[in-house]
């Protein structure tokens, strides 16, 4: 791991149960660690039910209260984010760290102008007036790549396409300038076109504000132009992390050879097919009793279904494989 | 928006005439002669021969529906027998006391139901929640009229903290250019005459309040129960709103969408009511006129109420769903 | 690329589905587990055991009466031990009242929906099944009848037929009526456009065949729901209409709406004269409400867990 900068966001050893009465307790995310320095990029990276959503929510304190035990710590700028009041957080969310979700048609407030939406976080958190408010909410339309933003101000949602909805959303998460930027899966729902522009323009708005990036997405593709670092989640729990370059040259869990298999990409061999990963998410294994991933694994060894592999540093990298693969991998 | 208007219009013409027709077909199904059922018992031949004369009842039934139908439209609905006066000004007369009871009543339901509603919402599933639930039925339950009784014989009877009967005390001698004596006593600045007449609403706008008290606490649960689970109010706290911001900017306005459509149709219900209620307080509006005109087999006011009432209700539904745009804009749009 | 929902539980251990288990007897389970529908399936029961069994269990003959100066029940002072609850204006024994007023409220309840369940029902099927003019000019006879509040409906058809307890059931099933045919119109036209019905249509099943062996079946439920919740209702309007004077106009013939009418000018003196029969209006109304309401969660597809 590198210790370029003093690390923004510290997360030690989190974990989320979900209880619910009548059934056993489900652990979504546990033992999951990183740190993100300043204006660093890192991807979170996994399947639907890796966990990694849960992680950014449990991040933002936008958990439920009820049948949710949080634990491990999350230190932002020295200050456990889990053991704050209510009032702190709220303090913090929308300036401090803001999040861009999945789905931009439901996001936003149908019955509420796009105008609204943007300087009622501006409003929040600064003492502003409403024009004043209003100017910067069209400023930062304008920043977005939104043409005409005062138009757009006293508009509704429905009134607006997927991308440009998408657009608001970025707007409000960056209206305040926030030091870290939780991203979920924020193009996933848009049209391929519009994905990469979004995805650029995301990451010179970052560079710009100088702001922290974490990107959650199950698209290793989403993450190969954009972080500096990735970890790879499976069942609640990071199988690999390592900074960009050796990942895409050389994954070693063979979950990570998977995702990066059914990736495709421009320099593979044209007549080379997408392998998928056979199987699906929901064939785990609980890590209590193994390795999760071992039912879709095809380098699985019988260690695999004895002991829970553990997340251990290798190569300069962290990994938690009793088998993983060897060099070479996917790159010839 | 206008285009709108005139579509909802032209719609409700086939139905109020259809209705008029039931109407007219009530009164000739009435119980013997139908100029002896409009005058009662007592007629004098001279009487129910005039009667048969202005009404037609010896001419073809078409011809009598044609005379029924443009006299209505000369705004001609009858006339009281019990009272003799116009059916039509009897109704405008006394419309100002149910409107004041109705909105008393609707005011409490909502001041009340819509808080409640937003508590259950909130738990759903608790037993809070259940709780809630549980109460706003036992109010809805109850026979209006019985807790209309329950209600005067405990707090102006016994405890005697409001009167029990009238819409204001006459000794005040208040000035009424409106008929709504709240804002009579308001324009006039009469404020004490105001005051009392709201006093005077307080128990019967509680007990006929319950009636529409539970589809508020009801539909305000459902709306706000699934509201608080969608995105938009994820995107809300991620911004670090205050929870008031939240709940008002956010949770309620979408939530109330739904309660708003209810309450319109919760007016039948409230008319119904207000029969009850008023009767039991003895205020002097559409219901106790309705309830005298029951007692005293008054046909033409049955005949020309219900009409009336079938009117206004329409209109007032016509106007709930004009709101409904203005609150909704995606409805604004369309 | 497709739109992953946020999955939390992917580490559970998956139940097996309760494989083979009919909608009835889901809702069942789930009803049993829901203190507020045995609540009100207590109540219900009580109140049909009463109004069944009045004749055992009343200690009097209905409406006898006899000249006595104690009118006041076991908790006031100098009450008879012949009377428990104390007996009414007619010297009537309140208790045997009470016992034959739900028999009444029974009779009426239960006749009044089912007038309105058969005529809404075959209102709404007919809308349904056949559509285009058929549904147009049906569904605006119905729009006709709900333009008029339900009780003002009541009265004006109690008002013709004066007073007796058949007049009170035509009156309040006729309210009924719109409900139940819009209920019936709207499950059979969201059926016809479900998948299963789609797909009896491609197999070239014959339209009867459909109609009564999916979409009627299917239909019943939310009937059977609203049925249970009309019965409080029902029971709750003969007492408003008793009230207006338009109720059973003989008196040998206990009810509940009537017994609080004629208590109201003794009020003052003997409250309770009014005060058991709305108690008993009411309690049985939220049996009913509280049945139908759970009963109404219970038959719903989202809350099936």
């Amino acid at each position: 791991m590198s210790e370029k900068k003093p690390p923004l966001l510290e997360v030690d050893d989190l974990s989320v149960t979900f209880s619910q009465r009548g059934r056993d307790p489900v652990e979504a995310v546990s033992e999951v660690s990183f740190t993100i320095g300043e204006g660093e990029n890192v991807g979170i990276v996994g399947e639907s039910g890796s966990g990694k959503s849960v992680t950014s929510m449990a991040l933002m304190g936008l958990l439920p209260e009820r049948g949710v035990t949080v634990g491990g710590s999350a230190r932002y700028q020295g200050k456990d984010l889990l053991r704050m009041s209510r009032r702190e957080l709220n303090r913090i969310r929308g300036t401090e760290i803001a999040m861009v979700f999945q789905d931009p048609m439901s996001s936003l407030n149908p019955v509420v102008t796009i105008g609204t939406q943007i300087s009622e976080v501006i409003k929040r958190h600064n003492r502003v007036t409403s024009k004043q408010a209003a100017d910067r909410s069209a400023e930062l339309l304008d920043r977005v790549g939104i043409p005409d933003p005062r138009r757009r101000l006293s508009e509704y949602p429905h009134q607006l396409s997927g991308g440009i909805r998408q657009r608001v959303l970025i707007a409000i998460a960056l209206a305040c300038e926030p030091k870290l930027l939780i991203a979920d899966e924020p193009t996933t729902a848009l049209d391929v076109t519009i994905q990469a522009q979004i995805l650029t323009q995301l990451r010179e708005l970052v560079a710009d504000f100088g702001t922290s990036l974490i990107m959650i997405t199950h698209d290793l593709g989403v993450v190969a132009g954009l972080c500096d670092e990735v970890h790879v989640m499976y069942a609640g729990r990071i199988v690999e992390s390592a900074d960009r370059r050796p990942l895409f040259a050389q994954p070693r869990h063979p979950y990570t050879g998977g995702l990066l298999q059914s990736v495709p990409r421009l320099d593979s061999p044209r007549d080379e097919p997408l392998e998928p990963i056979p199987g699906s998410p929901t064939d785990t294994l609980p890590w209590s009793e193994g390795c999760a991933f071992q039912p879709r694994c095809s380098n699985a060894v019988d260690q695999c279904l004895q002991q829970t592999p553990r997340l251990e540093p290798d190569d300069g990298r962290l990994l938690r494989c009793f088998n993983p693969l060897e060099g070479g991998g996917r790159d010839r | 928006m206008l285009r709108f208007v005139v579509i909802r219009l032209a719609q409700l013409l086939p139905t109020l005439f259809g209705l008029s027709i039931l109407l007219f077909a009530w009164v000739r199904a009435l119980p013997g002669d139908p100029a002896q059922a409009l005058l009662g018992d007592r007629a004098t031949p001279e009487a129910i021969d005039r009667i048969n004369e202005t009404y037609g009842f010896n001419e073809p039934l078409l011809t009598q529906y044609g005379m029924y139908l443009a006299a209505l439209f000369r705004g001609d609905f009858g006339e009281s027998i019990r009272m003799h006066e116009p059916v039509l000004s009897a109704f405008f007369d006394k419309l100002p006391a149910t409107i004041e009871l109705s909105v008393v009543a609707l005011a409490f339901a909502v001041v009340v139901g819509v808080p409640l509603g937003y508590i259950a919402g909130r738990r759903a599933g608790t037993n809070v929640d259940g709780g809630i639930v549980v109460l706003s039925l036992i109010g809805s339950v109850v026979p209006v009229f019985f807790l209309a009784l329950l209600l005067k014989y405990v707090f102006a009877i016994e405890l005697e903290i409001f009167d029990s009967v009238g819409r204001q005390n006459a000794r005040l001698d208040a000035t009424h250019t409106t008929g709504f004596y709240i804002l009579d006593g308001i324009i006039n600045v009469q404020f004490a005459a105001a005051w009392d007449a709201f006093k005077h609403l307080i128990l019967p706008g509680l007990a006929l309040g319950t009636i529409p008290l539970a589809v508020i606490v009801r539909q305000t649960r459902g709306a706000v129960s699934e509201v608080i689970h969608e995105d938009y109010i994820r995107t809300a706290r991620a911004k670090g709103l205050r929870s008031i911001t939240i709940t008002v900017r956010h949770v309620m306005r979408n939530a109330l969408l739904p309660v708003v459509t209810t309450l319109g149709l919760q007016l039948g219900l409230l008319f119904s009511g207000a029969v009850l209620t008023e009767t039991v307080f003895a205020l002097d509006g559409v219901g106790q006129y309705l309830y005298q005109a029951i007692q005293d087999r008054d046909y033409p006011v049955l005949q020309g109420f219900i009409l009336l009432i079938a009117l206004l209700y329409a209109l007032i539904t016509l106007l709930v769903d004009l709101s409904y745009g203005f609150i909704d804009p995606r409805v604004r749009e369309s | 690329m497709t739109a992953e929902p946020v999955t939390t539980a992917s580490t559970a251990k998956r139940r097996e589905p309760e494989r083979g288990e009919s909608l009835w007897r889901g809702a069942f389970r789930r009803l049993s587990r829901r203190p507020v529908a045995i609540a009100g399936a207590v109540i219900v029961f009580l109140f049909l055991l009463v109004a069944l069994l009045a004749p055992l269990l009343a200690p009097y003959e209905p409406a006898s009466t006899e000249w006595t100066e104690l009118s006041t029940p076991y908790w006031v002072q100098g009450h008879s031990p012949d009377h428990p609850l104390g007996i009414d204006r007619w010297g009537s024994d309140m208790l045997t009242q009470l016992i034959y007023g739900a028999r009444q409220s029974l009779i009426i309840g239960v006749v009044a929906t089912a007038i309105g369940l058969v005529a809404g029902a075959a209102l709404g099927a007919l809308a349904g099944a056949f559509g285009g003019w058929v549904d147009m000019i049906v569904m605006r006879f119905v729009d006709i009848m709900l333009s008029v509040p339900s009780l003002l409906l009541a009265i004006s058809i109690a008002a013709i037929m004066g007073k007796s307890s058949m007049a009170l059931m035509i009156a309040i099933g006729v309210g009924q009526v719109p409900i139940f045919a819009r209920l019936l119109r709207g499950s059979m036209l969201g059926q016809n456009e479900a998948d299963y019905v789609l797909a009896a249509n491609a197999l070239g099943l014959r339209k009867r065949t459909i109609v009564m062996g999916h979409v009627l079946p299917n239909s019943l439920g939310p009937t059977i729901v609203q049925a249970t919740l009309n019965l409080a209702t029902a029971i709750i309007e003969v007492a408003a209409l008793s009230y207006l004077g338009l109720g059973e106009g003989d008196p040998a013939v206990a009810e509940w709406g009537r017994m609080i009418v004629s208590a109201q000018d003794r009020f003052e003196i003997a409250p309770w004269l009014a005060f058991y029969p709305g108690i008993c209006i009411a309690v049985t109304a939220l049996g009913f409400t509280l049945l139908g309401e759970s009963l109404r969660e219970a038959l719903d597809p989202k809350q099936r867990r």
